[in-house]
């Protein structure tokens, strides 16, 4: 909501400077977005005549003019404008005017003759961006005038960011009743005569759906000149709302919508064919729109019909074809009141938001719509000329404004201040608030009840709560203090079955990734490319077509954060997101929160003494490893789009499948324009922070005994194999078994490796002999030559 | 005398002049060894008279006892100087840089949240979670957003289809929450929260933390005294100023604007309210017996005026040169 202060102070005028009337306007809840001054500062600027124009004498391009100021003698200005003519009238800067850009105007001789101030363009004077010459004003405009004043200049445009639920003041009324609630000050009502009733005539109004419109008012006006110019005032208040001059009907229209809130429609009587029936739309139904767009209707939309066809879509906009025209002569004047519920999302299913629509779907004043009539009625006559008809009204059910009650006490509890009788009565008189109010003894408190019932301009006061807002608000929010709650104290609970997320996240920083924030929503393409998802989480409004979708993996934003920084000339990048991957599973969304890492170029920063390895897939697992320690992982070859066939695993935690890792395909890695191999994991972040409380057993005081086995298998044998075959063995004493070397090469035939493991045998009793320890070996040899294995010696 | 005079003096003389471990063993072989010039000098005490023998031999011995504590000197400080000479063979140039691994770091926003947590874990809120594809009930209807309600042309709204969105805002939580808890209840519920618009003040993806606390006397002046208390500690600034502006939320009745004071002006930082009574009554809490606040902040917001980023939109750039900022 824009509008003019000067039109505002002719309503209320409080004893406050633009400023700080606009911090009051915010500090009620009425925030002012913006405050412009309508012109930019200049002074000693005022309409002046062209009386006489003359080349001049050693210039081409330059006149040399005769101009009234209103003075007895005119004054000799040379101007280069081309536009320049006897008898225009312009704005003359005078002597020791200063113009925008501080451009002070003082006598000069140009080329020889002397020249007493200069004719102005729009541009020149900060009020237009561009001008073709001088700025031609009207043929009435006052010689001498002081253009500010006449153009009434001195004027700031106040810029409302309205709330939803505070449609009262999509009028000057309500704001100004705000105004006068929030200062005091008085508030002087809009002068509206009722309007002689000159012709018989009446157009019948029949109102079908009266729940959804309760209140239909309509005049007939016959003879109006719809050609006559809208009165400058008039059209400059509409400008500064934001609304062009579109014909004089038109702008009344406007003009008693910007004034009262009320949004009316004016119909060329010539278009209808007779009388005006408001009903719902037939499910076949279409029209066309003032706009030109075609739309289809239904019986949840409202419509205003005559016997022939629909006029307008209710509340939201007329249609083609019957609108008042600049050759309309008898107008049909429609001011209604359309219920909210019937209004509210309509316009928006056909991708409208309208000025009527703005202010039906909030609420309008329904007992100011008959005033708004005679208003605007008023305007025509008095700028068109015509006579009026009387007032066809069909009227039903109105909305009922229940009494609300406000307990003294209960303000008191919310806001944590006492309001006195006194003041609470104040403040419900200024808001217009009509209330009775009683003494209520409760146990042994006293207290008050007030019922209050909300004026026909507030749609957003139905209970307790809201008064208690209003009160609060006009009583200022800075009034309640801020203070510390007082509770009992209790501990939060802190299971240790869980890790917090950040340790995590910590310890992924600590081994040098850093951590990335991307969007949910990703690339269809990269979605299926990457994570082979053909059937992603769609949205059906996308702010992108690269963001379509709802990412089932964080893979593509960290893929897509490495080439950023690729790009850049970042030679090693190290990534890790958390976030939440969504997945449809029946009708239900799925959408687990997982932890992710991506690394590529070298695996230690670039140092000296020592040697530059890329970093490679075990680099990653022991990453992956650390991360879930003490639980342990399970790596099981698989196959992911995403991956390398030969170099990706899948992650199992405790029998359950959590996660991937892999080297990335080579396929994305060209099309990637990536020269190095780059890693990948992703896991659940449920398993990841799942943690037990760790019981002490007894160290015992028998040292462990070491020995080492070197077995030579086939290459495609894996090392887990081995490993687990050996636990599962479940061989006496023995209580670590790890792998601690490979070896390809001299020594060992082609296809075949050598594998060794360290054993850790122990007994927590007594020193182990060594036939026990022999025994042993000999079981764990004994289950890897099962597979295959030849023990080396 | 003499003689045992000169081969002391002699004996001093070549041990000082020698640098050689050794060569000192061999040198005291002259002197000491079989046939040393001192042990010759001991074997011939058998020619003396029985009266002489002990004054000489105890001469011998004197002369013996300093020769060879000459020569425990002289190993002593030839070790030390062979121990010195390898310390300083093996000397590093310790401003060499340190090997190893680099050290990653926190996104800014993670950083930012991880305060705000903490901050509000102090006072006993506990975090709480939810979706992120919520249903329209919990984004909106539970929230008293009915279906074509103006406000929720105040929340460009992404669809998932007609009955799921991808949540405006933290609040739903709250409700999840509040049909999960009986009150008294306090909790804040960060994450990430989504709307349609973009640029350089807006992303389509933001964070945000709700904070909502439900209890028999919870006032207005209470949520003015925790965000205040919370903003003053965020900044650590105890000069801070917070300043409410009525405002409108469908779901807190009544609502305000939160404004903070920051370079001389005023910073919308976002908005809070007591729990409406429509919202009490959807998860059955008492709205007589029970009142509540709660609030909603921009995380980014908080980050960028902590941090001093001056563009939103580099949060999820994931830019290397702008995440090491933040370690």
């Amino acid at each position: 909501m824009k509008f003019s202060e000067n039109w505002l102070r002719t309503w209320v005028n409080p004893n406050l400077s633009s400023d700080e009337l606009a911090h009051t306007l915010t500090m009620a809840g009425l925030e002012v977005e913006a405050l412009d001054a309508v012109a930019p500062a200049f002074n000693n600027v005022v309409v002046a005549e062209v009386l006489e124009v003359v080349k001049h004498p050693n210039a081409d391009r330059l006149n040399v003019c005769q101009v009234n100021v209103g003075e007895a003698q005119p004054l000799t200005i040379v101007c280069g404008a081309a536009n320049v003519a006897v008898g225009a009238k312009v704005p003359c800067a005078r002597i020791g005017a200063v113009l925008p850009g501080d451009f002070a105007i003082k006598q000069a001789k140009v080329r020889n003759v002397e020249s007493s101030g200069m004719l102005c363009s729009a541009k020149e004077l900060g009020l237009a961006e561009e001008s073709q010459g001088l700025w031609l004003l009207p043929t009435d405009a006052p010689v001498g005038r002081t253009l500010r004043e006449y153009l009434e200049l001195d004027d700031k445009i106040f810029t409302l960011k309205l709330t939803p639920n505070r449609s009262d003041c999509s009028g000057m009324v309500g704001i100004a009743r705000e105004i006068a609630a929030l200062t005091g000050s008085a508030l002087k009502p809009l002068d509206i005569q009722v309007q002689p009733v000159i012709l018989s005539e009446q157009l019948p109004v029949n109102v079908i759906d009266a729940q959804a419109c309760p209140l239909y008012c309509g005049r007939l006006v016959r003879g109006v000149n719809a050609s006559a110019p809208t009165p400058a005032w008039m059209l400059r208040r509409l400008e500064r709302s934001g609304l062009r001059g579109i014909s004089a009907a038109v702008d009344v229209t406007n003009y008693v919508m910007l004034e009262m809130g009320q949004p009316l429609h004016a119909f060329d009587l010539a278009q209808l064919s007779g009388g005006i029936t408001v009903r719902r739309a037939r499910n076949d139904e279409a029209m066309t729109l003032l706009n030109g767009q075609e739309v289809k209707l239904d019986d949840e939309m409202l419509v205003i019909a005559d016997g022939a066809r629909t006029l307008a879509l209710a509340g939201i906009m007329g249609g083609q074809g019957s609108g008042v025209e600049t050759t309309t002569r008898d107008v049909f004047l429609e001011s209604a009141f359309f219920h909210p519920d019937a209004i509210v999302g309509k316009a928006r299913r056909f991708g409208l938001a309208t000025d009527s629509s703005f202010r039906f779907e909030r609420g309008v004043d329904f007992a100011a719509t008959r005033q708004a009539l005679e208003r605007a009625t008023q305007l025509l006559l008095e700028i068109c000329g015509g006579k009026a008809g009387a007032i066809s009204e069909a009227r039903g059910q109105m909305p009922e404004r229940k009494a609300i009650t406000l307990r003294r006490s209960r303000v008191a509890r919310v806001l944590c201040i006492e309001l006195d009788n006194t003041l609470i009565a104040t403040l419900l008189q200024r808001l217009q608030f009509d209330y009775t109010t009683e003494a209520v003894l409760d146990f042994t408190t006293e207290d008050n009840y007030y019922r209050v019932i909300p004026p026909s301009f507030r749609f957003d006061l139905s209970i307790e709560a809201d008064l208690i807002e209003e009160l609060a608000r006009l009583h200022g929010y800075d009034n309640i203090p801020a203070q510390a709650p007082q509770a009992a104290l209790t501990m939060l609970p802190y299971s240790e079955l869980q890790r917090p997320l950040s340790r995590i996240q910590q310890m992924l920083v600590s081994r040098d990734y850093r951590e990335i924030v991307s969007y949910a929503f990703v690339d269809e393409q990269a979605e299926r490319e990457l994570c082979g998802n053909v059937n992603p989480v769609a949205l059906q409004n996308p702010i992108a077509s690269n963001l379509a979708v709802m990412r089932s993996s964080l893979i593509g934003g960290l893929v897509g954060a490495l080439r950023f920084n690729l790009n850049r000339n970042q030679a090693r990048v190290r990534l890790f997101e958390v976030g939440a991957c969504f997945a449809k599973v029946g009708d239900k969304y799925v959408q687990n929160q997982r932890l992710s890492g991506i690394a590529c170029g070298a695996a230690l920063p670039e140092q000296w003494g020592t040697a530059a390895n890329p970093v490679d897939f075990y680099d990653m697992k022991a990453d992956v490893e650390s991360l879930f320690a003490p639980q342990t992982l399970r790596f099981v070859a698989a196959a992911h789009p995403a991956l390398h066939p030969g170099r990706s695993a899948q992650i199992d935690c405790g029998g359950q499948a959590i996660g991937w890792i892999g080297e990335l395909h080579p396929r994305w890695q060209q099309q990637y324009d990536m020269a190095q191999a780059t890693i990948w994991f992703e896991v659940e972040l449920d398993a990841l922070i799942r943690a037990v409380v760790p019981r002490m057993s007894e160290i015992t005081k028998f040292l462990p005994v070491q020995r080492d086995l070197a077995v030579l298998v086939d290459d495609v044998v894996a090392v887990q194999t081995l490993l687990d075959v050996m636990r599962q063995a479940t061989v006496p004493y023995v209580q670590e078994i790890a792998l601690f070397d490979v070896y390809r090469g001299k020594g060992v035939e082609q296809g075949k490796k050598s594998l060794a493991f360290r054993v850790l045998l122990q007994d927590t009793e007594k020193m182990l002999m060594d036939s026990e320890i022999e025994t042993s070996v000999a079981l764990l040899i004994n289950v890897m030559q099962q597979q295959g294995a030849q023990l080396r010696t | 005398m003499e003689e045992l005079q000169n081969i002391l003096d002699h004996a001093l003389q070549r041990f000082a002049a020698i640098g050689d471990e050794a060569e000192l063993e061999q040198v005291k072989a002259k002197y000491l060894g079989k046939e040393g010039s001192l042990t010759a000098l001991l074997k011939g005490l058998g020619k003396l008279s029985a009266e002489e023998r002990p004054a000489a031999g105890a001469r011998i011995n004197q002369v013996k006892q300093s020769i060879e504590a000459a020569l425990q000197q002289r190993r002593e400080v030839l070790q030390q100087n062979k121990l010195a000479q390898k310390l300083a063979a093996e000397a590093l140039d310790v401003t060499l840089p340190g090997r190893g691994l680099g050290t990653g770091g926190l996104h800014p926003v993670t950083r930012t949240l991880e305060r705000i947590e903490q901050l509000f874990h102090s006072l006993g809120f506990a975090t709480a979670s939810g979706p992120e594809i919520e249903s329209d009930f919990y984004n909106f209807t539970a929230l008293n957003i009915p279906e074509n309600h103006p406000a929720r042309a105040m929340h460009d709204t992404f669809y998932i289809d007609p009955q799921h969105v991808l949540r405006t805002h933290t609040s739903p939580v709250q409700i999840r929450y509040m049909e999960a808890h009986q009150p008294p209840l306090k909790i804040i519920s960060p994450g990430r929260v989504y709307r349609f618009d973009s640029d350089a003040t807006h992303s389509p993806m933001f964070h945000q933390v709700e904070g909502l606390w439900v209890d028999e006397e919870i006032s207005f002046a209470n949520l003015k005294g925790v965000v205040q208390d919370f903003l003053q500690h965020f900044f650590e600034r105890g000069d801070l100023r917070v300043r409410f502006r009525p405002s409108f939320f469908p779901f807190t009745e009544p609502s305000a604007e939160m404004d903070m004071s920051w370079n001389g002006g005023w910073l919308e930082i976002g908005g809070c309210g007591m729990v409406h009574p429509n919202v009490l009554k959807h998860v059955n809490i008492d709205s007589e017996k029970y009142l509540g606040f709660a609030f909603g902040l921009g995380v980014e917001r908080l980050a960028m005026l902590r941090y001093g980023v001056n563009d939103l939109r580099l949060f999820y750039e994931s830019d290397l040169r702008f995440l090491k900022q933040f370690n």
